[in-house]
């Protein structure tokens, strides 16, 4: 192996590494289960993994639609709608809690009329919460079903079409069972960034504990009274990172391009 | 292989000269003068949210006052500082809005003798419009008003807290913000009907929010701590900028900002 590659890919190694090592070992190991049973942390955990869950639903029930969309129409302007659509992958989350504050805040665009029409608010309830994750997160479970469908043979949809299947019959019956790795690959990224949110879910949705207070926000809040609840707490989700991992290792840890 | 590893060592210490020679800045002319390195400077001010107007124009005059000295702040609540502080961060300057969060930082041995330079009161902030109708402290207990508050160990927290068993009155907040700057900043946006912040926060926030006043009998305060920081590589500046704070002319610009004398 030739020195130029080897001796920065060491430095990668060790700089990526060191890190959770450092989360290891200064982990509270004796009283982990104390600091993990404190009614916030609890707390936390229940409602990032239930608004974490809604969130990859809905992200499946309109975001696989619109990755077909993408992938199987054409129309004009449909690539400014791609890239405004998949904007929230590189938009600094907390803007686009600063954007859907603005929006559905109570004195927002749409906010107002949602507050004055039907007394609804929005920001401080875990339905912001959801929205923020949603805004986050959709777009990787978009592009990556939007990348199957493109990359999908598509003889089999046109057999089937041919033998009288409606479209709907079609992308029901045969695209979606082809495309199913791409779409739970998908949903499950979906999912650990939703897990993961921070920014957008801070601005826009608040924090309180049980209502908005997810477990990044617990992470960060118990760092400044209790280094090691945090410590416990980021542990927590480095588990639940490694199990997603591991559970995408087909896609992954597998040599070769993937979808 | 091995001269390719000089180089990488050669670019880490070329990296990390880049970094601290920000931290020294300023104006002296040559690095070999070190005893005027130590007199002038850049020192960083670790400073609570709520001093960010009064010690910004502080800064500014110090700024003046001492030819070739920069003072820099990092604002922030006075909880999380002080963690920042006890993990090794840079500061050279610690003003927290509570004893608590400096005794924390004492204890930790990285600061000695913290003198008290101000005192602040709660106050409500609402809205201009006040949609909650909010008229006195009792009102914030009410369900449907959309109240802010600081995070309870934030010191505004700790204050609102005070506050709320001074009146009897159990209240349930719509959000626990981070501190005392982004509890206002929910009240200006009109997101909550009420917040509690410091007599400071409202005078400084003019006509974008109008104050609720807590009556004397129900209200609590804080004191506001300020020390040089131990490890600071400008110490003789950092106390100079303490001894600012504390002089009069430093007490004129907290005062005029609604601050009370300790």
């Amino acid at each position: 192996m030739p020195a130029p590659l080897l001796v920065p890919a060491l430095v990668a190694v060790v700089f990526l590494i060191l890190p959770l090592a450092g989360l290891l070992v200064r982990a509270p190991w004796s009283s982990l289960a104390s600091a993990l049973s404190g009614s916030d942390a609890t707390q936390a955990l229940v409602l990032s993994v239930w608004t974490s869950s809604v969130t990859t639903a809905i992200a499946l029930i309109i975001g696989v639609p619109l990755a077909w969309v993408l992938a199987r129409t054409t129309f004009p302007g449909q690539r400014l709608l791609r890239a405004l659509v998949t904007l929230p992958l590189v938009l600094p989350p907390v803007v686009g809690g600063v954007a859907l504050l603005l929006a559905f805040s109570r004195v927002g665009l749409v906010g107002r009329y949602l507050d004055s029409w039907f007394g609804l608010t929005i920001p401080f309830t875990p339905i912001a919460v959801v929205m923020a994750e949603t805004f986050v997160a959709m777009p990787f479970l978009i592009i990556t079903v939007e990348g199957a469908l493109r990359s999908a043979d598509q003889g089999f949809e046109e057999a089937a079409a041919t033998l009288g299947a409606s479209r709907m019959t079609v992308f029901r019956r045969v695209t979606v069972p082809l495309i199913a790795p791409s779409l739970g690959a998908g949903a499950v990224l979906c999912w650990a960034r939703a897990l993961g949110e921070f920014g957008a879910t801070i601005t826009f949705a608040g924090s309180f504990p049980g209502q908005t207070e997810t477990m990044p926000i617990a992470v960060y809040y118990a760092l400044e009274n209790d280094p090691n609840a945090a410590i416990a707490l980021s542990l927590v989700l480095l588990v639940v990172s490694v199990v997603v991992l591991v559970s995408l290792r087909d896609r992954w840890l597998r040599r070769g391009p993937v979808a | 292989m091995r001269r390719f590893a000089v180089i990488t060592a050669g670019l880490a210490v070329v990296a990390m000269a880049g970094c601290s020679s920000s931290g020294s800045g300023g104006s002296s002319p040559s690095p070999s003068s070190t005893t005027k390195a130590a007199t002038t400077g850049t020192i960083t001010v670790f400073a609570a949210s709520s001093l960010m107007g009064t010690f910004t124009q502080l800064g500014q005059q110090f700024d003046a006052a001492h030819p070739g000295d920069t003072v820099k702040f990092s604002f922030g609540p006075s909880s999380g500082l002080s963690t920042q502080i006890t993990s090794g961060a840079p500061a050279d300057v610690f003003a927290s809005a509570s004893p608590k969060n400096m005794t924390t930082v004492v204890t930790a041995g990285d600061a000695a003798s913290p003198q008290d330079f101000a005192k602040n009161t709660a106050e409500i902030a609402v809205p201009p419009s006040n949609p909650g109708k909010v008229t006195s402290v009792t009102d914030l207990a009410k369900s449907s008003v959309k109240v802010a508050l600081c995070q309870p160990q934030v010191p505004c927290g700790v204050i609102a807290g005070e506050v709320f068993k001074n009146a009897k009155i159990t209240v349930k907040p719509v959000t626990l913000q981070p501190d005392v700057k982004s509890v206002l900043t929910q009240v200006e946006l009109g997101n909550v009907d009420a917040g509690v912040v410091y007599v400071t926060d409202v005078m400084a926030a003019g006509a974008k929010v109008k104050a609720v006043p807590i009556p004397a009998t129900d209200n609590a305060s804080t004191l506001y701590p300020i020390a040089a920081i131990s490890k600071s590589t400008h110490l003789s500046i950092a106390q100079a900028f303490v001894a600012y704070v504390l002089s009069s002319a430093g007490q004129q610009v907290l005062t005029a900002a609604g601050f009370e004398k300790p």
